[in-house]
């Protein structure tokens, strides 16, 4: 029992964190960086912060991960971080020449006080851009939020520095996916493509991490947005933005800067969140829906029809991010499942909130938290336990110790595969996690089920 | 040639070496170069990997909460009774500490963790924050030590003043603070402590086993299932038997230092230096237990026996085959060429993160001609060597696995994630064997690297043919 020391007491904490559910805001910046096609992150800090991001980012997604970093020395922390990163820039370009070069602060350069603008400025100003290329930025002191709002911060930083309105408008509508899945991305170009809408995704880590296998590294994979794309977002007839927290912050710059309208969306995961989405874009591009589009949703809502009774009553408990638990916690509610524990390490009320009001016809108490870590969830369980958990690998082993089947879901996935491939979004992405989700109860049922009720059919 | 010169800086053409093409030559332990997209890591990196394997005692990372995310349970140090290292404790400092210090909160944090843990011990890890608001670790820690009647050791591991190595060396003075505290009654004249052993897959329990059938007493576990009295004790033991010179050489020249305790350095990789390494430590015995030899030699025979005539069927197999090494610390790199030898395959790179002159000239000296020898190389650098030299398995780490993959080539983990055992003489057969699999996988015919390489493959039936017919494994 590797949680064995966790008491059943649940005592208020306000200087300990234990297993945490959330990380630092710099690994959300990178990998929101990686979508922006010929992009190379940069880590202002030390070393370490960046290999840590490119690690765990590595292991999550089973594909190489580039960015540099400022390597801070003693000497940088002290007289600041300038000439590290001019020097940087300088060698960046000249010898990985990628057409972006994103940089993201860290707690070290936050704290030294290093002015971004300012020393991307000096670079320019001593040569060290070439021509057509670009350096943008964005504070991310980890300190501060979550890689959550580590990512809507580097989403909104490509508005601030590309967005432009020529004052022509382009018959077009720019998609926020949000901090979802290479997979996830893809299936929300794949679904607005059906509806026959010209949009620009941003960022989209599709075919950048998760690409194939071609016997070759490529340090600056096919995938990702481009620039020129980036720039048109500013002409785009509207904005639709997933996830309120990862995709807000993007979606309103956009509206205040080139005065694209938007909606601000939840993540479209399960049958009516996707709905929304759909209709929203319907409705902005003035297209209709394709029948093809009507099948799948057909085909979702013939899952939860065949299977309504192994829902029916189940209690679940949700470990993630925000904007995905949002989403989640309601596809499960309207499926007759009970969320009953509900936490992100992520801080904020608002998620508080809207768990509150998702929940409010559960029959049971339910927990929710914001800003809480993964030992007070597993106080939780262990007072309440419940029939089904979904949340990062981390999660496992609370699984263990308490039994308890056990769906991966969200960031990050250390142990297995899929995430990068198979999305959890739209129609197509509810059916797997309804596949998911029934085939963890059943096989648990078959596992326990004693030998006289040990039944073929189900 | 080329492609080689569009990979690398200028500023880092001294650290990479072919030899054979000059007078060695090697530049390295330097700063790495501003905007590399380097493979290394920090000093708290480097102390977390030292520390970490103390099962009994709670570490906890002072700073913002990344550093205790990403180094949370990431290492497969298996422990044998507590596993309190395998938890993430950390005082995740928000803004308002940043601005008025974290002192009161680390106190709190500490003294919860150690009420509800009772620890042997408790290290706490300074991170690159700390060292810039100045928070006072050492009073807080001299504090609840006081109050708590346990040791709580500040670590000096701020992320910017140094690289892993330096992280290894405040790993090493925390540790060193413990030393000479406990009661050394009893511990036997033929006694070791093992450094720089983390145990890894259950590797030091393999370790423990040889030098207890050579009649020697292990006292302390540095750091591999490794237990805060152990470590207290660590200065009764006759001799310090020291792996991975990176990380604990530092402690052991401490412990000379202090206590007059001898060290060897060993390596339990291959089965050269796993012989040698145990003939060094009954060769140091041999005037207090002259039959320690004997023993030896009988323990050796008797391991070599069962691994021979199984190593020479993955021998047949490897035959010719070419590997590249890219690793943490140089040391590992001097076992692994003789153990690839051993395997009939031939070492065409090998580098490391952190080597110093002394370890790329040994790595110098055993490798063979046209080798390319590396220091703190990253990806583009790394890959392109990957290619020219044709290598059929890279060893390194988890950065380094994915390029391997993408490029089509094997790979075996020597660093954090390795899965079974690699040390001792059955490490050597579990390598052979993760090489074996690796190399040999039939996924290679469907990377049709060799004929295509720098070319865009195109997924057409005539080539998954051309592709299969270029790698008959």
């Amino acid at each position: 029992m590797l949680l064995r020391h966790t008491p059943k007491e649940i005592a208020e904490r306000s200087a300990l964190t234990v297993n945490p559910a959330k990380t630092c805001q710099p690994i959300g910046a990178m990998y929101a960086a990686l979508g922006i096609h010929g992009c190379l992150p940069h880590s202002h800090g030390s070393q370490g912060c960046c290999a840590y991001h490119r690690s765990t980012l590595s292991r999550h997604y089973k594909e190489p991960v580039m960015a540099a970093t400022s390597s801070f020395t003693e000497g940088s922390s002290v007289f600041g971080g300038q000439a590290n990163l001019v020097q940087a820039i300088d060698n960046i370009f000249s010898v990985y020449n990628p057409e972006v070069i994103a940089i993201h602060t860290t707690c070290l350069s936050e704290t030294i006080g290093d002015d971004i603008p300012q020393i991307a400025k000096k670079a320019l100003a001593d040569g060290k851009i070439p021509e057509g290329k670009h350096v943008i930025h964005v504070n991310t002191p980890s300190y501060v939020g979550s890689h959550v709002t580590g990512f809507a911060g580097m989403t909104k930083s490509m508005v601030d520095y590309f967005a432009v309105s020529t004052g022509t408008k382009c018959n077009q509508v720019n998609i926020i996916p949000g901090y979802v899945e290479p997979s996830d991305m893809e299936e929300i170009r794949r679904i607005v493509e059906m509806l026959g809408v010209q949009a620009v995704l941003f960022p989209d880590t599709s075919r950048v991490l998760n690409s194939p296998q071609t016997g070759r590294h490529e340090m600056f994979p096919k995938g990702g947005v481009t620039v020129e794309a980036l720039k048109s977002t500013g002409d785009s007839m509207a904005t639709i933005a997933l996830g309120r927290l990862a995709s807000g912050p993007a979606a309103r710059a956009l509206d205040t800067k080139c005065k694209v309208p938007c909606e601000i969306l939840d993540l479209p995961i399960g049958l009516r969140k996707t709905d929304v989405f759909i209709d929203t874009l319907r409705r902005i591009a003035g297209v209709s829906v394709p029948e093809s589009l009507n099948v799948e949703r057909g085909q979702l809502l013939d899952i939860v029809t065949d299977m309504h009774h192994c829902f029916y009553g189940k209690t679940v408990g949700l470990v993630g991010d925000p904007d995905q638990l949002i989403s989640l916690t309601e596809f499960l509610v309207s499926i007759d499942m009970r969320p009953i524990h509900v936490l992100t390490g992520t801080p904020g009320k608002e998620f508080e909130n809207r768990i509150r009001e998702i929940t409010r016809d559960v029959p049971r108490s339910v927990n929710v938290r914001a800003g809480g870590d993964m030992f007070l969830f597993h106080q939780w369980v262990k007072n309440d336990p419940v029939d089904l958990m979904m949340g990062n690998t981390y999660l496992k082993y609370i699984a263990r110790d308490e039994d308890i089947p056990f769906i991966r879901f969200g960031f990050p996935i250390l142990d297995r595969v899929g995430h990068s491939y198979f999305p959890t979004v739209g129609y197509r992405g509810g059916m797997r996690l309804l596949e998911k989700i029934l085939d963890t109860l059943l096989e648990r049922q078959d596992r326990d089920a004693p030998e006289e009720r040990f039944e073929l059919v189900m | 040639m080329s492609l080689e010169q569009s990979v690398i800086f200028d500023e880092r053409k001294d650290q990479i070496h072919r030899k054979g093409d000059a007078p060695f030559t090697m530049g390295c332990n330097r700063e790495s170069l501003a905007g590399a997209v380097s493979q290394r890591a920090c000093v708290f990196c480097g102390s977390r990997v030292v520390l970490y394997p103390i099962a009994d005692a709670v570490h906890l990372v002072h700073g913002p909460i990344g550093c205790a995310s990403y180094t949370w349970d990431i290492r497969g140090a298996l422990s044998s009774g507590p596993a309190l290292h395998r938890l993430s404790f950390s005082t995740d400092l928000q803004e308002k500490d940043v601005i008025f210090g974290g002192e009161e909160k680390l106190y709190k944090a500490l003294v919860e963790l150690i009420d509800r843990h009772a620890p042997a011990a408790a290290f706490v890890y300074s991170t690159c924050i700390v060292g810039i608001i100045g928070d006072d670790l050492n009073a807080v820690c001299a504090r609840v030590s006081r109050e708590k009647g346990i040791p709580v050791l500040p670590v000096q591991s701020e992320g910017f003043k140094g690289n892993k190595r330096s992280g290894y060396h405040a790993a090493c003075k925390a540790m060193f603070q413990l030393m000479g505290k406990g009661s050394t009654e009893g511990i036997s004249p033929l006694s070791v402590n093992l450094l720089g052993d983390f145990n890894l897959a259950g590797e030091i329990w393999i370790i423990r086993e040889y030098f207890r059938q050579m009649g020697i007493e292990t006292v302390a576990n540095i750091t591999g299932d490794g237990r805060v009295a152990d470590i207290r004790r660590a200065h009764g033991a006759a001799l310090n038997v020291v792996q991975c010179s990176g990380a604990t050489m530092d402690l052991a020249k401490m412990m000379q230092e202090t206590f007059g305790t001898p060290f060897l350095r060993v390596s339990y990789f291959g089965v050269e230096d796993m012989a040698e390494s145990l003939y060094a430590v009954a060769r140091f015995f041999l005037q207090r237990d002259p039959a320690i030899m004997d023993r030896t030699r009988a323990l050796v025979r008797e391991e070599l026996a069962v691994l021979y005539p199984r190593l020479q069927e993955y021998r047949r197999a490897l035959e010719g085959k070419k590997a590249a090494i890219y690793v943490g610390g140089a040391f590992k790199a001097f076992s692994l060429v003789k153990a690839f030898r051993l395997l009939g395959m031939q070492v065409v790179l090998a580098g490391s993160q952190t080597g110093t002159e002394e370890d790329y000239q040994e790595l110098y000296e055993i490798t063979d001609e046209g080798t390319i020898i590396v220091d703190d190389s990253n990806p583009l650098e790394l890959s392109s060597f990957l290619k020219e030299k044709d290598v059929d398995i890279f060893v390194g780490g988890v950065k380094e696995r994915p390029i391997a993959y993408k490029l089509g080539v094997g790979f075996c983990d020597h660093n954090h994630e390795r899965k079974e055992p690699l040390e001792g003489f059955v490490g050597m057969l579990n390598f052979a064997k993760e090489v074996h699999s690796s190399v040999m996988s039939p996924v290679w015919r469907f990377v049709p690297r060799s004929i295509h390489r720098g070319k865009e493959p195109a997924f057409t039936e005539s080539l998954f043919k051309a592709g299969a017919e270029c790698r008959p494994n």
